[in-house]
């Protein structure tokens, strides 16, 4: 033990002093070499030749020494800091490479790193639930396409299952912005309540950070009795300054005082889960009674498996539950049950997407090895002689190797660090983007495994661009050195066969990602060409429900009208009306039917309900195709009316007029059809809109909003102050800070699309600029090799166009080389966008086209500058220089 | 290079270095030329191995180096054993013989 500890003490003296163990080390060898020649002399050698035959003997002094100096510590170590001294002494010099090649590492590793922590937080990570494997989705298929269930599909499911532990579920039909938050002192704000299940926050584990759960109590009375309400972590933060005081107070919430029961954890989010994009503030109890059982399919499901459960089996349990179900209470929906993994739900649909974010992002790193192998190649070039006179002075192979990837995994490292700042930055903007309908994006940061993660992806780009310079030294023998730098010869063939190769490889790998996001980004503007059906710009909407006050209908259908009235007063306003639901904004419908028509239970035309005023359909864009609109004259006094849209008119008078027909099942009573409307894009941009129903908002209660909405000629924000003054006299209470622009509803409905395309369109930039920056290196680099060669074919008589015609058209060999190979590997590869596609096929001749054009554009420009230098060299200078 | 070094059975330079600083105080280029009269000219130590070694002796505490005058007046490096050195050799010495003896009794079973 003592023993090896003074080892060690004398090796850590041996390496504190081991410029002066070196010298005394190299004297002691000269000593030894001074003996050897006075013997050789002995021997009757003339000095000089004793000298040469002892150093002939000793050998290589300089490994002799290292070998020996390996005693003192740890040889890698010393050749690892004498590699580090050496690398940054070199790097200095070049510091053009340097920085270049950090720079693109760097955004290379920040791309990666970035790509990986969303690929984290949407796939790796498990869903912020306790146990979240055995947390399910239940979807309705019988009720398309909103999947939701009723009540008594729940209690029923729930009693007879044995693989599933429970149900619990959502209210999905709350409207953004439908509680009122009054008093306390602050403006008046509209908050999103959600309506859970007593079960809903213990099924899935999660427990409040402060206060309690509702109580069983709570979860059995009728709905709007109880008054309690939890807060959710970000509104406790933002409007109550985390203030634990709040647990236990009343919040006046829509005129009614409610009692604050508790406070959830940063980490429950439920829009970020299953509503992606919507901000979710309060939420409240909705009792599983015989009254919700009423209201239908209303509820969004989730359950917990049993342990040990699994899903094909609790899915087979449950279909035959439902059949039996559907037998014993006819009168009730459907319920048609698939069960996913939560995950899946959540997450399965942007598995493609980030997929192909993935392949991009790998596809770009690779691009940005070659980039840098080729530099390092062509400085390898340049440092042969360099490299020649280490290996005379008995460098060894490995250690010239090991010098290559120290410099290279060096440099990529310190790219590396940059890359981690860029991912911080990014990831910080993307968990900012709460518009976006991405799931889980706000918990996307650069977390341990992401570090883990970039410092891997730096390493790894330093060892892959390296090794492909550094196994080119077997080809630096000494001779080869030496005849190769030689005057007038070319390009050692072997290393301009690499940089070659390299070039085309990157030529290809940017003809896949710039494909990709031109199929992407042509999708992308044939979406935001589907014709909405209604006309986004210049128009705002502002929720206005009525207060308590006006408790009647005449109440409230007066208040409407006035507030109409004045709104459409005021200057720059072109029109205004009101709707219960804004389009991309909800998805409820009904089964109806056309009078004088039989129709079987499952055969009812589902129709999408909206509630609207008059001079809404002028105020949102939507074209009025036959009849007339709603006037203030269609309220209870009046007949019952309706407004369908073209899609619902064809399906229930196929060929003939729909107006003045009768539908009967939306409200209690049949409605005459006053005039049919254009389409609107309802639920996605991608879809078609469906049945569409349009009810009077005087002749119908069954509505739980009312968003005023406004057309105007000037920004929403000029007009605001004008209409909450407009409407003070009759709503003091109006924050017209919520004015939205309906532009807001469309851009968040193409908000994943716009995501991607906008990540992959810079990862394509990049790329192309690269690959180019990767042709512009071969060709400038062969043009400076074959300086002499050119001098010599100009001095035979070649013109300086033919000389520059001859190294376009040389790289534009290794381009059309590159778009081949990319353009079949696009064509197999660009099969996993299909899901992504929008009105473009994977094929689409114009982006192949326009792929083509571009990359031939960017290689043309590559060589045209060193085909210009070329053309520009001066024969005789260029055959006197070495 | 490599062939003269296979030439020693690998781990005895050490023992021999060790065995020749038994005479006293020698420097490097001495311990070479004695391992070589000694041997008769059959052992014949490259310089490449002999100051590795020392090194790893002297790292070791078995031997000790401080600089001298030499014969021929100049300054060398000479070692000498130290007690651990000693002791080094002793087993070192007696492992040998064992082993030696091992291998004559199986060559001349043979």
């Amino acid at each position: 033990m003592s023993s090896s500890l003074r080892r060690l003490r004398l090796r850590l003296r041996y390496w504190f002093h081991h410029r002066a163990r070196q010298n005394q080390l190299h004297e002691e060898m000269e000593y030894h070499l001074a003996n050897l020649t006075e013997e050789f002399m002995d021997n009757g050698m003339p000095e000089n030749q004793a000298r040469a035959a002892a150093h002939r003997k000793f050998g290589n002094l300089a490994l002799t020494a290292e070998d020996s100096r390996v005693t003192w510590l740890s040889r890698w170590v010393s050749d690892a800091l004498q590699d580090l001294r050496y690398t940054l002494r070199n790097l200095r010099r070049d510091a053009g490479f340097t920085t270049f090649a950090i720079l693109i590492v760097g955004l290379g590793v920040g791309a990666c790193a970035t790509v990986f922590s969303i690929v984290n937080a949407l796939l790796l990570r498990p869903l912020p639930f306790h146990e979240p494997s055995r947390l399910v989705w239940l979807a309705n298929l019988a009720s398309k396409p909103e999947q939701t269930a009723q009540v008594g599909h729940i209690l029923g499911l729930r009693d007879k299952s044995r693989t599933l532990a429970d149900l619990a579920g959502y209210f999905a039909y709350f409207g953004n912005g439908d509680v009122k938050l009054t008093g306390g002192g602050s403006e008046p704000e509209r908050l999103t309540g959600v309506r859970v299940t007593q079960n809903f926050l213990p099924l899935l584990g999660v427990n409040p950070l402060l206060g309690r759960n509702f109580t069983v109590d709570e979860g059995r009375e009728r709905i709007g009795r109880t008054k309690v309400v939890l807060l959710s972590f970000n509104l406790w933060k933002r409007r109550f300054n985390s203030d634990p005081a709040i647990v236990g107070s009343q919040l006046t919430l829509n005129e009614t005082p409610m009692l604050v029961a508790g406070v959830l954890p940063e980490t429950f989010d439920l829009g970020a889960v299953f509503l992606p994009g919507t901000r979710v503030d309060l939420y409240l109890p909705f009792p599983l009674t015989e009254e919700t059982d009423r209201f239908g399919n209303t509820l969004a499901v989730v359950g917990r498996l049993k342990p040990g459960a699994t899903v094909p089996a609790a899915q087979d349990e449950l279909t035959s539950i439902a059949k039996e179900l559907e037998r014993l209470n006819p009168k009730r929906n459907d319920i048609q049950a698939q069960l996913t993994v939560l995950d899946q739900h959540v997450n399965g649909r942007l598995r493609p997407a980030v997929f192909v974010l993935v392949c991009a992002v790998g596809v770009v790193m690779l691009i940005v090895c070659a980039n840098l192998s080729n530099l390092q190649l062509a400085r390898t070039a340049n440092r042969q002689r360099e490299m020649a006179v280490r290996v005379a002075l008995g460098a060894g192979r490995q250690r010239l190797l090991r010098q290559m990837l120290t410099e290279s995994v060096l440099l990529s490292f310190a790219g590396g660090l940059l890359g981690l700042v860029l991912a911080v930055a990014g990831t910080r903007a993307l968990s900012s983007l709460t518009t976006v309908s991405i799931p889980m994006l706000a918990s996307v940061r650069v977390d341990p495994a992401a570090l883990l993660f970039t410092l891997a992806v730096a390493i790894g780009t330093g060892i892959l661009f390296g090794l492909m310079p550094a196994l080119q030294i077997p080809t630096l023998a000494v001779h080869d050195t030496l005849k190769d730098s030689a005057r007038g010869s070319t390009e050692g063939h072997r290393r301009s066969w690499a940089r070659g190769t390299l070039a085309v490889s990157e030529i290809a790998l940017a003809c896949v990602l710039v494909v990709g996001a031109g199929l992407l980004i042509r999708s992308f503007l044939r979406v935001l060409d589907v014709d909405l059906g209604f006309r986004p710009e210049k128009t705002a909407a502002l929720r206005i429900d009525p207060s308590r006050r006006y408790n009647t209908s005449t109440l409230r259908n007066n208040y409407y009208t006035d507030a109409l009235h004045r709104v459409r007063s005021l200057t720059g306003i072109q029109g205004a009306g009101l709707t219960d639901v804004l389009p991309l904004g909800g998805d409820r419908s009904w089964g109806v039917g056309a009078k004088g028509q039989l129709y079987d239970r499952h055969h009812y035309h589902e129709a999408f309900v909206r509630i609207v005023s008059e001079g809404y359909f002028n105020a949102i864009g939507i074209s009025l195709k036959a009849g007339r609109d709603f006037s203030e004259r269609d309220d209870s006094k009046n007949p019952p009316v309706i407004v369908i849209n073209e899609t619902m008119a064809r399906a229930m008078w196929p060929g003939r007029s729909a107006v003045g027909q009768t539908v009967q099942g939306a409200g209690n009573v049949d409605r005459e059809v006053v005039g049919v409307v254009g389409d609107v894009h309802h639920l996605a941009l991608e879809q078609a809109s469906g049945n569409e129903m349009y009810l009077p908002i005087r002749q119908s209660g069954d509505y739980s909003a009312v968003d005023l909405v406004v057309r105007s000629t000037l920004p929403p924000a000029q007009f605001a102050g004008a209409v909450r003054e407009a409407l003070r006299p009759i709503e003091p209470e109006l924050s017209t800070r919520e004015f939205r622009p309906v532009q807001d509803l469309v851009d968040k409905s193409v908000s994943p699309r716009r995501f991607i395309v906008f990540l992959l369109s810079g990862f394509s930039a990049f790329a192309l600029v690269l690959a180019s920056l990767g042709i512009y290196g071969v060709i400038s680099y062969s043009v400076s090799q074959r300086t002499q060669e050119i001098g010599i074919r100009m001095a035979i008589g070649a013109s300086a166009g033919h000389v520059q015609r001859d190294i376009i058209f040389q790289t534009l060999r290794l381009a059309a080389l590159g778009m081949i190979i990319g353009l079949i590997a696009s064509w197999m590869l660009t099969r996993a966008l299909t899901g992504l596609l929008f009105g473009v096929s994977t094929t689409d001749p114009l982006t192949y086209l326009a792929m083509l054009t571009v990359l031939t554009t960017v290689a043309a420009i590559a060589g045209y500058l060193p085909a210009r230098r070329a053309s520009r060299i001066d024969p005789m200078q260029a055959l006197r220089t070495n | 290079m490599g062939n003269s070094k296979s030439d020693l059975l690998p781990g005895t330079l050490d023992m021999l270095v060790l065995k020749t600083l038994t005479r006293g105080h020698l420097h490097g280029y001495a311990i070479g030329q004695l391992i070589q009269q000694l041997s008769e000219d059959i052992l014949q130590v490259e310089e490449g191995s002999l100051y590795p070694a020392l090194q790893r002796l002297e790292l070791n505490g078995w031997i000790e180096g401080e600089w001298g005058q030499s014969a021929n007046n100049r300054r060398a490096r000479f070692y000498k054993l130290t007690p651990d050195g000693r002791k080094k050799l002793s087993t070192e010495t007696q492992r040998y013989h064992q082993v030696i003896g091992a291998i004559a009794r199986v060559m001349g079973n043979a």
